[in-house]
């Protein structure tokens, strides 16, 4: 996925929250996107599956392509105005958000649910898919013998690692992680990190963290936002270690933000 | 001095509350006495020609119940409307309003304004006109409650599914709806509560009957109307008989709404 030269302006607001934004989000890599409070890194994510068209009058300009890996071709996603090419960007890109999102439902239709979208009704191939998504999200061995209970039940980590589940049960493409350890305490932090680094072997991923330490663990690349722009993209490593801007050293070293 | 002032407001407070207190058990204790006294198993068997309550009991549910039948469907997708679909347009704002209003409108107004519409033009009261003021009624209430209950469930439900692949129209009935279940539910059992014990709609709209009937185009027994009535009568066993039919129209009332406490309650364990 690459973002190029991308703005993005809120309803009713004059001025735009993003401003030419360049990114590549690599395949099977694991970006990082940081910055202080109200620079534009969750904006940013949410445009990557269109979730803000939830919402009337907000304005895109610029490219957000998707690579189709089956026809090795770029797609703008930014162009998308069917119903059912929504519903293909959504499944292509998963996200997971901040806080634990489980459906008032039982666990087994919380990770059906993206599946019966996308058409699938065969019991048995449900079961084999669901069984898979959660394996995948390192919760089956907890939930295998409850799959009939209520996902309300689960405490907050087993619940994200649900939502994950249910992301991945879709097989995405990529998917966007918007501060999705925030709400958690550290234990189930380590958990959804460990995860979210397994899962890179199939997906790309993209996540937006305040958490510093959390970047430089996890990620491969890291981008710098400040105030709706991109100030500053590369390894990981060289972004903490070497950064080539003094804004984005000063972030990082705690003098601001 | 502050603790002095702190004295003042709480003892004022306790004797506030305490008040409203003793006046709701008076209600009560009357009520029970009253209603007690007249108050046997025959009530439950006759109608009222043979000085039962059989078939003002049944009637009462059956308006209720059609009642409900129109109102709970049109509110709810009135509130899906405004909360789901119109959230933040002139036009939602302004039904919204409308039903605030409405919620507060006297109710004889509405008996009056179904008589004209529904009774005159008909060349009678009916069943359907009574029940009819009471959906009119309960409209508003199932409007309010849907868009509240829905207005509970916080966004980042809605994206998720949305973030999932599911239209607009699945989240709301798969996903949404299903969160505000309990409260919505609650609201409806509440406004039907509300219903079953008005008096002034019925009074000139399905009137009352002193026969049991089912048949919903002639006057149709009403408990409410029928105690109206009683209570205006000489004879001490028609009041005595108004009474048994308070208690038994409180009582329902009463169950009604713990009920709907009690579902709420257990949503919370």
């Amino acid at each position: 996925m690459k973002v190029e030269n991308f703005s993005f302006t809120y309803a009713g607001a004059l001025k735009p929250s993003l401003r030419g934004i360049n990114l590549p989000i690599m395949q099977n890599k694991i970006t990082a996107l940081i910055g202080p409070s109200g620079c534009g890194k969750s904006t940013l994510l949410r445009s990557m599956n269109r979730i803000h068209d939830l919402y009337p009058g907000n304005k895109y300009e610029g490219k957000i392509e998707l690579l189709n890996l089956e026809t090795g071709e770029f797609e703008n996603i930014l162009e998308i105005k069917k119903e059912n090419d929504f519903i293909r960007l959504r499944q292509n890109v998963g996200m997971i958000f901040q806080k634990p999102t489980p459906f008032p439902m039982s666990i087994f239709d919380n990770v059906a649910y993206g599946l019966k979208i996308m058409g699938i009704k065969n019991k048995s191939e449900l079961a084999d898919r669901v069984e898979n998504a959660l394996k995948g999200a390192a919760l089956w061995k907890e939930v295998h013998d409850r799959l009939n209970k209520s996902a309300m039940g689960l405490s907050g980590g087993q619940q994200q690692r649900l939502c994950i589940a249910r992301a991945v049960a879709v097989k995405p493409e990529v998917l966007l992680f918007d501060e999705p350890t925030s709400a958690l305490d550290p234990i189930s932090t380590g958990a959804i990190e460990e995860l979210i680094v397994e899962l890179k072997k199939d997906v790309s991923i993209a996540i937006v963290t305040h958490n510093m330490q959390q970047a430089s663990r996890i990620s491969d690349y890291t981008a710098f936002m400040y105030l709706g722009d991109l100030v500053e993209y590369d390894e990981t490593e060289t972004i903490f270690l070497n950064p080539k801007i003094k804004q984005t050293e000063d972030y990082i070293t705690g003098r601001f933000g | 001095m502050r603790l002095v002032v702190n004295k003042i407001v709480l003892g004022l407070s306790v004797f506030a509350a305490l008040l409203g207190l003793v006046f709701l058990g008076w209600i009560l204790v009357t009520l029970f006495l009253k209603g007690m006294t007249a108050m046997n198993l025959s009530l439950f068997t006759h109608d009222l020609v043979d000085n039962g309550l059989r078939n003002l009991i049944v009637g009462q549910f059956v308006l209720a119940g059609l009642a409900s039948l129109i109102g709970i469907p049109l509110g709810m997708v009135a509130g899906i409307y405004l909360r789901e679909y119109g959230y933040g347009s002139r036009f939602a704002e302004l039904i919204r309003d409308l039903s605030d209003i409405m919620m507060s409108a006297p109710s004889i107004v509405i008996g009056a304004f179904v008589y004209a519409v529904a009774v005159i033009p008909f060349g009678g009261p009916s069943g359907f006109a009574g029940a009819f003021a009471l959906a009119i009624m309960m409209i508003p209430i199932v409007i309010n409650t849907t868009d509240s209950m829905l207005s509970l469930v916080p966004k980042e439900l809605r994206e998720a599914g949305i973030a999932l692949g599911a239209s607009k129209y699945k989240v709301i009935f798969d996903i949404v709806i299903r969160a505000a279940k309990v409260g919505i539910m609650t609201g409806i059992l509440l406004s039907f509560a509300r219903i079953i014990g008005e008096t002034a709609p019925l009074l000139f709209t399905s009137e009352t009957s002193n026969y049991f009937t089912l048949d919903l185009t002639e006057s149709f027994p009403s408990m409410t109307v029928s105690i109206y009535n009683l209570a205006n009568e000489p004879e001490e066993s028609a009041r005595d008989l108004a009474w048994a039919a308070s208690l038994i129209l409180t009582v329902l009332v009463l169950v009604i709404n713990l009920t709907g406490r009690y579902v709420t309650r257990n949503k919370h364990k």
